[in-house]
């Protein structure tokens, strides 16, 4: 390994790809060859740092300063700046970091004060395309050490179970009662499997992906000390096909594990066996629920079937399996490395740990956060997240994607943790956070949701086949303006069976959003149903532009633009917009230079 | 997601025909290898007409009606051709919020198309997808592997200006 004196980390998460982050890499590699410095720093791509807001982001160690919103044509200029003369470029320093002239430690802005990376520990800190990085952080120790020491498979599960750790997918289910489980189940042929979750379908959730893409090995070392303690030689990873970064990083950290013999046969020469391969998801919501994913693996349509028998019991090939997350493998090696205390004495205590969200919506730093179990939401939403932008009232807060609910303004005091989420009608959910602002209309977001769900339900249950529909039909009956009071308390019936009544969790969870946001936005939902209003502005039909005579300055524009032929009046005269011509295409809006169009 | 049967003609080549039995043989006999082979078929087609489905089942010995309710199940698999650009608009939950439906509406008005079709010159199909793990540039929409992030409709007809 060469030695060399700065390593310029650059992020090769989606987030950053998308903004170009492979082109900076270029641009590094040939300025350094350029300035003569190509042997004096390395550039190392690494996965997500988190602040997907500011990216493209580059780190450049030793000084740890961190650049954000980098484009291809500010890389002489670091090079020569800062590789070359040791002064940071300070215009593209995260504003944060510049205290003092120095680039101070980036987790002391607001950002990353309140994190704490687990899960993430190793994303944006290592290559993941190159397994030596991983393990120079410790990476297949605790394998090594539980093979070549044959600590016996139940001394592992009891330190899960000691750990509190629950499992990241949404519910919450005790990881090491799963491993306990999956130990215990007899299979006729003796032939168990261990399977990864990493069919992250919630639209606006990329926590798993980001760690398939910035840490794919400690998944995959969970994974084997997993077959190791249930007796499973074969493990899948449903990974979504709609992730080409992590497949690929998937593949080659496979590749780099069976070469190095840390995967394959006879493991650490301990008599133990390990494989795993890849299984793509073809997009399909339903293959998160852990019937119907297995289902999946099997090459079948992924429709889900009733439990028991569980998974534990009956799953994969009719074998026991087990079934985790990515996250909460993620989890698995820093427990077994730095103890069980230490994990459990991290966030409350019925929710050990920390948890990862994908910061989304309106607010100021999208991004990836970690935080311990039991963070008050608003420290999310204010500190981490730097609050709505545009100086916007923050109005909700959305966890658990389809299946999970809004958490109001009233309740941002909530201490994130699976039990006190559920107490409000909302759920952990596997880390999709959506923010939401006063532009937003709740009768309109809890209809995306049921669009959604309708999509994707599998079909095989009529309650839920039937029930999400007509759901959705009341829904858009109320953002058409044609809903009555009744709708609203036949709603909440249809919810109410669809919660008992359906198969599988899609369908049982499905009326979460509608049920949250009537509970805590009524007063929205009787604005649209009473008075034919939507207070946000958004749903169209109940939309009514107008010009205000007093700031309409006929200048003709709106009319000459309006594609109904709604507006009239005479030059330098206000104008008048003839509501049942008006199609509420917001054109108008847009071309009005004096701000004189109304919308509500 | 509409995916009813195309009415444009199967023009596989025989190239493609032989790589497709290629990789059938590859897969034959091992447990779950329907969505692999369909997911390959895609892959050198493009799209999973009739005649390849038919290939699929008779390669595997496994019925149609087998293969045909995997390839109906998936969002991903598509019986429809794709156009030589396509477009996906992500109205995932962070970029529905920032105004995703707005983006698709402009493009389904520049094109004159609806998700799930595409133009009759064949350059463009559209199609609204789930999310594609951008959220931190949302609104977000894919033509080919190019993403564009933070988006207003009014960039959306200047960029598909730039495809040919």
């Amino acid at each position: 390994m060469n030695l060399v004196r700065s390593h310029i980390l650059v992020c090769t998460g989606t987030g950053c790809t998308s903004s170009n982050s492979l082109k900076i890499i270029e641009a590094f590699e040939r300025e350094l060859e350029a300035q003569g410095m190509a042997k004096e720093a390395q550039v190392v791509k690494t996965g997500c740092f988190g602040l997907c807001a500011m990216g493209p982001i580059v780190m450049i160690y030793p000084e740890g300063a961190c650049y954000t919103k980098v484009t291809p044509a500010d890389v002489p200029e670091i090079v020569s700046e800062h590789i070359v003369k040791g002064r940071i470029v300070q215009r593209l320093l995260h504003m944060e970091s510049d205290e003092g002239g120095t680039a101070t430690s980036l987790s002391e802005t607001t950002f990353y004060k309140h994190q704490l990376r687990i899960a993430l520990r190793n994303c944006g800190v290592i290559n993941p395309e190159d397994i030596d990085e991983y393990i120079g952080v410790d990476g297949y120790a605790a394998l090594g050490r539980i093979l070549t020491e044959k600590i016996p498979p139940q001394q592992i599960i009891d330190e899960i179970l000691a750990s509190g750790l629950r499992g990241r997918g949404g519910a919450g289910f005790p990881t090491g009662r799963k491993w306990q489980f999956t130990h215990d189940a007899v299979s006729p042929d003796g032939v168990k499997f261990v399977c990864c979750n990493a069919d992250e379908g919630d639209p606006g959730a990329f926590m798993d992906r980001s760690v398939l893409e910035g840490d794919p090995h400690s998944v995959i070392e969970a994974m084997a000390i997993a077959g190791y303690c249930i007796g499973a030689q074969q493990g899948y990873i449903y990974v979504r096909a709609e992730y080409p970064i992590a497949v690929k990083r998937l593949e080659i950290a496979i590749k780099q594990a069976k070469d190095y013999g840390l995967l394959g046969d006879n493991i650490f020469d301990s008599g133990f066996s390990f494989n795993l391969e890849l299984r793509l998801g073809a997009g399909a919501f339903v293959c998160g629920e852990e019937t119907a994913l297995m289902t999946s693996i099997e090459g079948k349509r992924g429709e889900p079937h009733p439990r028991p028998p569980f998974p534990a019991n009956k799953g994969l090939f009719e074998r026991p399996t087990l079934l985790n997350n990515v996250e909460t493998y993620a989890n698995i090696t820093w427990i077994l490395n730095n103890g069980a205390d230490k994990f459990a004495a991290i966030g409350t205590p019925k929710s050990t740990g920390t948890k990862v969200f994908a910061l989304g919506g309106k607010i100021t730093n999208t991004g990836l956060v970690e935080i311990p179990m039991g963070t008050p939401l608003r420290t999310v939403i204010e500190d981490i997240g730097g609050g709505c932008p545009n100086g916007k009232k923050f109005k909700a807060a959305q966890t658990g994607g389809p299946s999970g609910g809004c958490i109001p303004a009233s309740l941002i005091d909530t201490p994130m943790d699976y039990d006190s989420l559920g107490a409000i009608g909302s759920m952990m959910g596997s880390g999709g956070l959506i923010v939401m602002d006063e532009d937003n209309c709740m009768v309109d977001i809890a209809k995306f949701f049921l669009e959604f769900i309708v999509d994707e339900s599998c079909g095989k249950c009529s309650v839920c086949r039937i029930g999400t529909k007509r759901l959705l039909g009341l829904l858009t009956k109320i953002t058409e303006g044609e809903g009555t009071l009744e709708d609203l308390d036949t709603i909440e019936e249809l919810c109410y069976h669809l919660k008992s009544s359906a198969l599988c969790g899609l369908g049982q969870t499905a009326p979460n959003p509608v049920l949250s946001t009537l509970k805590h936005f009524r007063d929205e939902y009787v604005a649209h149903v009473v008075e034919k209003r939507c207070p946000a502005g958004v749903c169209k039909n109940l939309l009514r532009y107008t010009i205000d005579p007093a700031k309409c300055k006929g200048c003709t524009l709106c009319a000459k633009n309006c594609p109904a032929g709604a507006i009239s009046g005479a030059v330098r005269a206000p104008h008048v917009i003839d509501q049942s011509k008006c199609i509420k295409c917001g054109v108008c809006m847009d071309n009005c230079r004096f701000s004189a169009i109304l919308k509500g | 997601m509409p995916n009813c049967k195309t009415v444009v003609p199967y023009n596989g080549t025989p190239e493609q025909e032989e790589r497709l039995r290629q990789v059938i043989a590859e897969h034959k006999g091992q447990p779950g290898s329907t969505m692999p082979v369909l997911q390959a078929a895609q892959e050198i087609f493009g799209y999973l007409p009739e005649e390849v489905q038919i290939m699929i089942a008779e390669g595997l010995d496994i019925p149609l009606s087998e293969v045909y309710g995997v390839a109906s199940f998936y969002a991903q698999f598509s019986m429809n051709p794709k156009g030589r650009h396509q477009i996906s608009v992500c109205l995932g939950t962070a970029c529905y919020v920032k105004g995703a439906a707005d983006i698709l509406s402009a493009v389904e008005k520049k094109l004159g198309i609806r998700p799930g079709s595409i133009t009759p010159d064949g350059k463009f199909s559209l199609d609204a997808c789930r999310c594609v793990g951008a959220c931190g540039l949302a609104p977000v929409m894919m033509v080919g592997s190019d993403v564009y992030g933070r988006l207003t409709p009014d960039q959306v007809g200047p960029i598909l200006d730039k495809y040919e």
